[in-house]
Formats: structure tokens, sequence, C-alpha cells
């Protein structure tokens, strides 16, 4: 490596080698004693090297770069590494972090089965360097080169457990949908590679576009990066391949490799594409505001909780999308200050989301380790059973749900601060429809809370509902550290918004030359995205504010002699004299059911009551709408194509050889 | 920021816990008279408050520690969230620590909690009561939000000290839009607050609950901090309504004289609100629940034609 | 353009600009036929008043049109669309939308299409009347809508008028009122129209014992008998 690296792509390369690292000793677990914590040292290591450049990037006023003596003999590999690269370094080496702690503890499972441990290993170090290689690529063949191996490795993690058909499905569903992805981006490449005159983003920087090529250039990259990210409609693989994969992959899948197609599509729109034009805000922030509230529909219907959780990451991902689609907007239509707000709140987003959906996966995966079990209708008192596991959930739960004074609330609150800038625009139209997307994210924010008052009520609270969960033991330390670790940066993130703000402000400062500076003009106390006049909030003192109240009602206001609680059956509408059975609680269905009532139009619902001899039977089904709207038209097209083109097939080899020479006959005439 | 206008906050967030209790009376005694019973005195839920302070606090075995903490968040995420509000003076502080979407949070918070306790104990009830909430607060909250937006792209601010400063400066304009997002937000103040034709708040029957059926295992202390959030909860709507969108006779300055004025005046608003309140739950009957979305489509309805009658009628291009 | 810039009595008038399209969405989310009729009859007299406040400020005479308005579309007409449904026997007919939050969100669509197609009319010298004219041409898509959501003979009737309110509101607020004599002809016009509506309402009922308009889809007798 040239010794002339800057410290901060140094460290990043380093993570890379460690993670490889991680991948080589991967191989020697089962046979290796130690081979087992090496690896996870090793991707822990990955991950605190990836902060650790990611922090100095932050920090350091302007991008470092190097190259690397790989690749083409006219294109090598290069290497950058600025605030937007180091702060996607940051997202993935945080949650790296977490995974590699608690990763010891959940593969435990995995040692004495029949699925092989080095083959996760392998491919979870291969994972964690195809995406830390993306997000450093500073030409777009190391950047698709990068993007493969991130989504190969991960076709392997999703298939890791291939015996029940099921994941197989997922799996393949998930590589179609990758490749799609990944053509869509390329042929976006090769438009700025056209106008730009080579693959390097330097060289794609100094392009000039017209309008229209411009347009198709960023068509192409938001399908292909939106099909990654799980935007509806393209999100059907999403929904199926995370919940597949072991726990602590689904969080990494989730929580950083969705964030890595928004890398994508942020350096490509923000930064190669060049001049901006407001309708692609709007397109962003329509397919967004789509993506957020059929995600979190979607969520509240179901009631595996790895699905659930997955569904939400389609919301979220929708939520950073209304982010960006306004920031585009503001942007493109020459209002710099809310344009870079809007980025702000969707990057704040992405570092949230990255939080505290690993951290909710991580905590699914600790209770499918202590009870073998998804379904949240076996569930039930697990907070119990699993105190720590338990307490980290709820962090998780309102964090999600955007409620002060955790992180996902400063996100949201950032975001309707953009979308009320919109009397600045000129159009009425566009000042109308912006304030509407702010009311379908007020409308996913109050589905979010109430979908996980759905997953905590009824896997954590009440009482359980199956013998194995009723017997669920906590687990161990490592996993409820990693759990914790993430838990306190939700926390962190959300109480100390402005300092983040300050090390956040480098993205736009580089990206766009410019930053917010008012924002943390007033002190760490106060965040004023705008002006303190505008709109201000003070979490810290909220939070002290909430625990003091609480400590004073809870000293001030006792009176009487008693003061323990006393223990007592719960009211059981005065039928007979024990306890109503854990049968009778509300299930997760039987919650949702007003809201699936009321947005019925939405699903594809079959609901049949039938009638045999054993007595009644109730049978649910909810279906995704995507599938019947949007790929069951396209199955058949292809359909339809392979028939034509099945044709072709006679079964006669000497048919077969004259297409050949036809085809060699007009090859030849073209290069002719 | 000086000292005394903190004072004034503690003062205001004092005049809310004392007063929201007697708001509830009010509102009951003059149903109760307009449906010829002579209805429980004035004092009466004070009493009520003070007699469950003292009383055992009974839990479900099979209750964890989030049952026995929701109360104590429930009621301090309610009082925070009325601090905010400005009460008898416009420009305090506390406006600044917390906007108005930090106030719609505050109170999603607070039903969060209070939704996982109803799920705490086990019971087919509780559940029940959860379930109903979060359907109609997920409802309400964007036809909130939306209404308070018209209020925020009006004044340019989501501050609720510098929304009701810019109503105060422009002095009398009939807006269509703040009559839009006033419709919209009463309705949603009639939702979130458990009122007819909603919920019923003096419903006995577990089967037609929403917020009573979450707080039905609560006793002693517990409940009676649910019950004073709750009073809370109905009166930082009613002052949200009269002091943000008719703020007129709120203290600008920190003199006794003009503060005297401000609670004179909110409380005559108030006790209008609470025989508007009153005339209309004697007026109307509960809904069937799955009215309800009709109901808060409505609102939102509401709260959508006012924004687009600010954008269209009150803006221009 | 600032709100504040007008007088008071401008204000009031979009105000009650505003409310005429607010009664619109009262009448699309109606599902009961008397209770629309009522908003309907609301509709009217709030136009009337708007008419009366625009008058008061300086066009004295569209007191005409406000009192002829009043009489006519707040007054006599539903009494008589009332008249008839108790003849028909319709009075508790309830007629409820299959999704009614969806036709709502249409109408509010309707709104924000008509701002779009008015702004360009730049060269109107008042920018007050291109934003009323928004609002009534709303007025009258919605009216167009309600016809397309429902069945019954009499709604479709509502929404007809409702469209007429709708014109009727671009021509108070944006030119002050049409010439008188138009003014009567189209009054008188309305009034024919809802004469002319029960007297077909009438013969509809008798022939197929029932005014939902759906089932006026046969084009011949003959095909009745297939």
């Amino acid at each position: 490596m040239p010794a002339d690296f800057p410290l901060s792509l140094l460290l990043a390369c380093a993570a890379v080698l460690l993670a490889l690292g991680s991948a080589g000793s991967a191989l020697g677990t089962g046979r290796v004693p130690g081979a087992k914590i090496l690896m996870f040292l090793l991707l822990g290591g990955a991950g605190a090297a990836a902060v650790s450049a990611g922090l100095l990037a932050l920090a350091s006023p302007d991008a470092a770069v190097g190259e690397l003596p790989l690749g083409l003999p006219w294109l090598p590999w290069r290497l950058r590494l600025d605030a937007l690269a180091g702060f996607f370094l940051l997202v993935i080496g945080l949650v790296v972090m977490a995974v590699a702690v608690y990763g010891p503890g959940y593969v435990r499972d995995f040692e004495h089965g029949q699925d092989p441990l080095p083959v996760l290993g392998a491919f979870t170090g291969l994972f964690v360097v195809g995406m830390l290689l993306v997000v450093l690529a500073d030409d777009a063949f190391l950047f698709m080169v990068a993007w493969e191996l991130m989504s190969l490795s991960s076709y392997f993690l999703v298939a890791f457990q291939h015996e029940q058909a099921a994941n197989r499905r997922a799996a393949f569903l998930y590589l179609l949908m990758a490749h799609v992805g990944a053509l869509s981006i390329l042929l976006g490449y090769g438009v700025l590679a056209a106008f730009g005159g080579g693959f390097a983003f330097d060289a794609m920087r100094a392009a000039q576009l017209s309008p229209l090529w411009g347009s198709v250039a960023f068509g192409l990259a938001f399908v292909g990066f939106g099909m990654k990210a799980g935007l509806v409609p393209m999100h059907a693989w999403l929904p199926e391949a995370h919940p597949a994969a072991p726990s602590h992959i689904s969080a990494l899948m989730s929580g950083v490799m969705l964030k890595v197609a928004v890398y994508g599509f942020i350096r490509f729109t923000f930064d190669l594409v060049g001049q901006l034009q407001w309708q692609w805000g709007v397109v962003v922030l329509v397919v967004g505001s789509l993506s957020a509230l059929m995600g979190v529909l979607y969520a509240l219907m179901q009631h595996d909780l790895k699905r659930l959780l997955a569904y939400h990451s389609v919301e979220n991902i929708g939520i950073i999308f209304i982010g960006l689609g306004l920031g585009l907007v503001f942007l493109a239509t020459g209002h710099p200050t809310a344009g870079v707000l809007g980025l702000i709140a969707a990057l704040y987003h992405t570092l949230n989301h990255a939080l505290f959906k690993s951290l909710l996966f991580l905590g699914a995966g600790a209770i499918l380790h202590a009870t073998h079990e998804r379904d949240l209708e076996r569930m039930g008192g697990l907070l119990r059973r699993m105190p720590w596991t338990g307490l980290f959930f709820l962090v998780g739960c309102i964090s999600i749900s955007a409620l002060p004074p955790f992180n996902g609330f400063v996100s949201e609150w950032l975001t309707f601060q953009t979308a009320l800038q919109s009397w600045l625009l000129e159009g009425g139209v566009l000042r109308s429809l912006i304030p509407i997307a702010a009311a379908v994210l007020a409308l996913t924010g109050a589905l979010a809370a109430a979908c996980f008052v759905k997953v905590y009520g009824v896997a954590f609270l009440g009482r359980a509902r199956s013998r194995r969960v009723r017997r669920a033991r906590p687990v161990s330390r490592g996993m409820r550290l990693g759990q914790g670790f993430l838990a306190t940066l939700c926390l962190l993130a959300g109480v100390f918004p402005t300092t983040l703000l300050q090390w956040l402000n480098a993205v736009p400062g580089q990206l766009l030359g410019r930053g917010l500076s008012e924002a943390t003009a007033h002190g760490w106390l106060w965040l004023t995205p705008i002006a303190p006049q505008t709109a201000s909030y003070s979490a810290p003192v909220v939070l002290l504010a909430l625990a003091l109240v609480w400590w004073l009602s809870a000293t001030l206001l006792r009176r009487g002699r008693v003061r323990a609680v006393r223990r007592c059956d719960p009211w059981g509408c005065g039928f007979g004299s024990g306890l109503p059975g854990p049968r009778m609680q509300y299930t997760a269905t039987a919650f949702a059911q007003p809201i699936r009532r009321v947005f019925g139009l939405l699903f594809h619902v079959d609901e049949r009551v039938e009638r045999d001899d054993a007595g009644l039977r109730h049978q649910l089904h909810v279906a995704d709408r995507a599938w019947e709207l949007f790929y069951a038209p396209v199955v058949r097209w292809v359909q339809a194509a392979a028939r034509q083109v099945g044709r072709l097939q006679s079964g006669h080899i000497r048919v077969y050889l004259g297409w050949s020479l036809g085809t060699l006959l007009v090859l030849l005439w073209l290069i002719s | 920021m000086n000292a005394s206008a903190w004072l004034l906050v503690l003062l205001q967030a004092l005049l809310f816990l004392l007063g929201a209790p007697l708001l509830v009376a009010w509102v009951k005694r003059v149903k109760a008279r307009l449906q010829n019973r002579r209805g429980p005195a004035l004092s009466q839920p004070y009493r009520d408050l003070y007699k469950l302070f003292g009383k055992e606090t009974l839990v479900a075995h099979t209750a964890s520690g989030v049952f026995r903490a929701a109360p104590y968040i429930v009621f301090a995420s309610t009082l925070l969230a009325c601090t905010i509000v400005p009460l008898l003076a416009a420009r305090l502080p506390a406006a600044a620590v917390a906007d108005v979407i930090v106030l719609v949070g505050f109170l999603a918070l607070g039903r969060f909690f209070l939704a996982l306790a109803g799920m705490d104990v086990g019971t087919a009830f509780g559940g029940m009561g959860s379930s109903r909430e979060m359907l109609v607060s997920a409802l309400a909250e964007p036809a909130m939000l939306l209404a308070v937006f018209t209020l925020a792209m009006t004044a340019h601010s989501t501050n609720l000290a510098s929304v009701v400063d810019h109503q105060l400066a422009s002095g009398l304009i009939l807006r269509p839009s703040y009559l839009f997002a006033l419709m919209g937000l009463v309705l949603v103040a009639v939702a979130e607050t458990g009122r007819i034709p909603v919920d019923n708040p003096a419903t006995h029957l577990e089967l037609t609950m929403i917020h009573e059926a979450m707080i039905l295992e609560y006793s002693g202390r517990h409940l009676a901090l649910m019950e004073w959030a709750a009073q809370l909860k109905l009166m930082l709507y009613g002052v949200l309504i009269v002091n943000v969108f008719l703020p007129w006779g709120i203290a600008t300055r920190i003199t006794p004289a003009a503060l005297g004025l401000g609670l004179a005046a909110v409380a005559g608003k108030l006790l209008l609100l609470g025989v508007l309140l009153a005339v209309a739950e004697t007026g109307l009957a509960k809904m069937r629940l799955f009215r309800a979305p009709q109901f808060l489509n409505f609102a939102l309805l509401l709260a959508l034609l006012g924004l687009l009658s600010h954008v269209i009628l009150e803006t221009g291009a | 353009m600032n709100l504040m810039q007008l007088t008071l009595l401008e204000q009031a008038v979009f105000v009650l600009a505003a409310l005429v399209l607010f009664l619109s969405f009262a009448m699309l989310a109606q599902a009961r036929l008397l209770a629309g009729i009522h908003v309907f009859a609301w509709q009217g007299a709030v136009l009337a008043a708007a008419t009366g406040l625009v008058a008061a400020g300086g066009a004295p005479h569209l007191f005409i049109s406000a009192a002829l308005t009043l009489a006519l579309k707040a007054l006599l007409i539903p009494w008589m669309l009332h008249r008839l449904v108790r003849r028909l026997e319709l009075e508790r007919h309830v007629e409820p939308l299959q999704h009614p939050a969806l036709v709502l969100m249409a109408g509010a669509g309707l709104v924000i299409f008509s701002y779009w197609v008015v702004v360009p009319i730049e060269r109107l010298e008042l920018v007050t009347t291109r934003n009323i004219l928004s609002l009534s041409l709303a007025v009258v898509l919605i009216g167009l809508l309600i016809m397309v959501t429902r069945r019954q003979a009499v709604t479709q009737v509502i929404g007809f008028m409702s469209m007429e309110n709708g014109l009727f509101l671009a021509a108070v607020a944006a030119t002050h009122g049409m010439p008188l004599v138009v003014e009567l002809g189209v009054a008188f016009d309305v009034l024919v129209a809802a004469v002319l509506f029960g007297v077909f309402f009438l013969h509809i009922n008798e022939s197929i014992e029932s005014l939902d308009v759906d089932r006026l889809n046969r084009l011949s007798a003959r095909e009745d008998d297939t």
C-alpha cells in the first residue's frame, strides 16, 4: 500500500483488510480452536477502523484520495474518502462493531448444526468488504465490482439456511432483483461516462449533460438504487430476503446495506449528475411517501417478527427518500438552506435507522435464539424472562416510532421542518403538495407507533402464549452488550442532536459548498435548523424535564401509609376466580384488525370463516398488492417473450449452427 | 430569557395542574344541567384525585415494570406538553425548548406508554383498548399536524409563541384557512381526548371503551395520575384552540395587570368552550368504532382544506 | 398577495367562498339524501351572502342577484327537491359511498388541479379574482364528481345544481356579476331545469320503480327481454 495515503484513508484500508482477514479466519472455524473468536475480533476491528476513518474524514476539510495498484491498466482503482463517504463509513462501522460483539453468542446455534459456520463467517467478511469498498470507490468500475461483491456475498448469506424452500426462493428473488438493479445502475453510469469521457468520478463530475440526458441518467440510477434500497414498488424482495438470513446478518442488511444504496443515490444525484431538476425531487418525494406509507401498513399486517421489521425498513427508506426529495426540490429551485436541511434530515435518519433497525433485528435474533420462535402470536411476557433484551428492544421501539427524546424523533422533526419551508417555493402546486407529503409522514409515524405497540405489547408484555416462550432464558452477555451499545447510541443521537449535526454539516459542506451554519450556532443545547424564531428544539432539556417531572410525581404525590403496591389478580369481568387464560389476550392479528379494515383497499385480504365438524375455522391471508399490480404483469410479459424466443428452439442441431453462422455474419458485417 | 419568565412557565404548569380538573368538572356540571340533573359539585374531581392518591395501589400479578412506569411517563409527557402552550403570556421561553411538533411528539409518547400499559396485564380488554386507541390516534395525528402546519406556514414558524405573536401582530384577519384548521383541530381534540362521539368518558361497558379499557387495571395513585393526565390533555387541547386561534387577551408583557387580564381571558374562553363541548356531547350519540375513521377522515379533510385555502387564497403566487 | 392588504369585507368574501367549497365537500361525503339537500340549501345561502357582500363592496346591482340566489337556490329549489323526495318516499334513503376517503381525497386532488389550471391566467389584473376563480372551478369539478360517484338521480341533480353554484361564484368574483338579463335568464333556466327534473323523476320512478341511474343502462326495450 502506498505510503502517501492520508491517515483516514489508511484506516479505511485497514478496515477493508481486517474484514478480509475476518473472512479468511472464518475458514478455520470448527477446525482451529479460537478461530471463531478471532473472526469476530477482526470484524470488530474492521468496524472500529471504519468508525475512526469516518470520523477523521468528517473532521477534515477536504477529501483524501489514493490509488490502489489494482484494477485495469488504463483505469487503476482509485479510492476517495470525503465527508459523505466518511459518514457512511461511520454508519457501517458502528453497526459492524455491534454485530461483532453480538455475533459469537448468536452463532453458537450453528456450531453443531448442519449449516457450516465457515461459510457464514467468510461471506459475512466479504459482505462487509464489499460495502466498505462501495463507499470508498472513486470510479464506476471499482464501484460496480464492490457492488457486485456486496450483492453476491449477501445472496449466499440469505441462502445460508437453504434447507427451507422459502429461503431458497427468497434468495433467488433477491439475486434477480439485485441484478436488474445493478444493470440499471451500470447504464446510469454509462450515460455519465459517455458525456464525461471516462469512468472515473472526477470525469463524470466535469461532464455537462443536457437536461434530457441528465434525467435519463437520474431515472436509471433512481430505479437501480431504489431497487436495492427497497422503494415501493421495487421492494418485494426485501421482506422475503432479510428475514431469511441469520439475525445478525439481517441487522447488517437492513441496517447497513440499504444505506449503501442510499449512499449510491446521494453520490450519483447530488455529486455526479450536476445540474439538478426539481421534477426529480417530486418523483423522489412521491415514491418516498408511497414507500413510507405502504411499508408501515404492510408491516402492521405481519406477525412474523423479522418480516415485520423488514417491512419497516421499506418505511424508513421511504422517510429517508422523503428527506432527499425535499432536498432536491429546494436545491433545484434555488433555496440552498432548505435543501441542505432536507439532505441533513435524510442523513440523520440514515444513521438513526441504521442504529435502531440493527438494534431491533439483534433483539429479534435474541428472541429467536432463546425461544426458536419468530411468530409474534406465540410470544408474550418476554420482558420478565429476558429483561435486558426487553429494555433494549423498548429503546428501539421508541426510537423507530419517532417519539421524543430518542433519535428517530429528531430526524423526523428535521424532515418536518424542511417540509414547512415550502412557503419559499414559487409554484403553488408544489407548495400544497409538500405539506401533504408531510401529512403522509405524520400518518406513517403514527402507524409505526401503533405497529410497535403491537410488537412490544404482544412479544414482551402480557403472558406467554407458548411453552417455549414461557421457558425462555436470557441470552449471553455478548449479545446483550451488542444490543446495549446500539441502544445507548440511539439515546445519545436523540439527546445531543446539535453535536451530531456539527459533524454532519461537513457532508453538505463538501458536497454542495455550504452547511447549516445557523443550526449549530446557538450552542449544544439548542437545535435551530433555520433560525431560532422559526423553530427550535432542545432535547437535553426535554429529557431532563421528563425525568424531573417523573421524579417529582413519584415522590411528592404519595399520600397515606401504604407505599408498596399489592399484587392481585387482573379483572376477569366477574367470570370465575382464576386468571383469564393467555389465549384471551389480544393477538397481533387482532390488534391490527381495525387498521386492516380501515385501509382494506390497499391490501389483498383473503379472510374466510369455515364451518366444519371441529367447529369454526378462521383463515386470514394478507398479501402485498405490489405482486399483482407490478410483478405479475412483468412475469407474464417475460413469459410471453420467452415463448416467442422459445420458437427458436427447434431441437435440431444444424438449425442452431445455422443461427450461429448468421449471427457471425451479421457481427462481421457490423464491425467491417 | 430571564428568571421571571421561567417562573411564569412554572406558574403556568401549576395553573394547568389545578385548572384541568376544574374544566372537566365544569363540562360535567353543564352537561348534567342540560340533561335536567344536578350533577356533581365543581370540587368533585379534586376530591377524587385526593382520595385516589391515598388509596392502596394494586398491580396485577402478570404486570411488568412497564405497567408501573407508564403512569409517570404519561403524566410527565402530558404535563410537559402543557408547559409549551401559552396559557397566560405569549412570549415564554418554554416554547423555544420544544415547538409544536414536539408537542405532538409528547402526546404520542404518552399514548405509546398508555397503550403498552393496556397490553401489559394480559387481559382482553386492555389489548382491545390499546388497539382502538392506536387506530384513532393514527388517523388523528396527521389531521392535527396538517392543522398545525397551516398555522406554522402562516406564521413561518413552528414555535407556538411566535405563532401567537404573529396572530396578535396582524390583528383581526378573516382567514378561511384558520377557520378550517380550527374546525379540524376541534374534531381531532374530540377524538384525542376521548369525548363523545368517538369515545365515552362515562361508559361502564368494557366492550365500548377505548381510553377506559386501557386503564381498567389501574388503581390508587397510578389511576390518579392517569386520570389527571387525561384531564390535563383536555385542557391542553382547549387552551391550544382558544389561545392559538383567538389569542386576544393574552399577556404580551409580564406585569401583574396583564397577567391577570390574561388569566381572566383564558378562563372565560375555556368556560365558554366547556359549555359548547357539553352541548355537543348532549346532542350527539357515541359512534360505532368503525364510524370513527370517517369522523377523523373528515377532520383530515378540513385540515387539508385549511392548508389548500392557505396556499390558494392567502398567499397566491 | 397578502391577505392583510384586503379590506375586512373582501376577507369575508374569501371566507364565504372557502365555505362554498367546503359545502361542496360536505355534499360529496353526505350519504343521506335529505341531509344532502340541506347542505345544498346552505351552499345557496352562503353563495347569496357572498354575493351580498360583493354587492356591499361597491356593486349594488348584485343585491338583486343575491336576493334571487337566496330565494331560488337556498329556498325554492331545495323545497321542491324536498317535496319530491317526500312524494317518492325517499326520506330515509341512504346511499353510502364505496370508498369515502378515496372520493374525498379525489376531491382534494381536484382542488389542487384547478389551482394548477388557473395559475397561468396571469393576465387577470387582480390576484384576488384568480384565487377565487380556482375555488369556483373546483366547485364545478366537484359537482361533476358528485354526479360521477352517485347512483341516485336526486343526488345527481344536486351535483348538477352545485356545478351551477360554482359558475355563479366565478361570475360574481371575476366580473362582479354578469349582466342582470343574463343572470335572470340563468336563474330561470335553473328553475325550469329543476321542475323538469322533478317531472322526469316521477316518470323514471314509474317506469323502473327506482331512481338508481345504474339501472338506466339498457338502451332499448328489446335488450330488456334478453
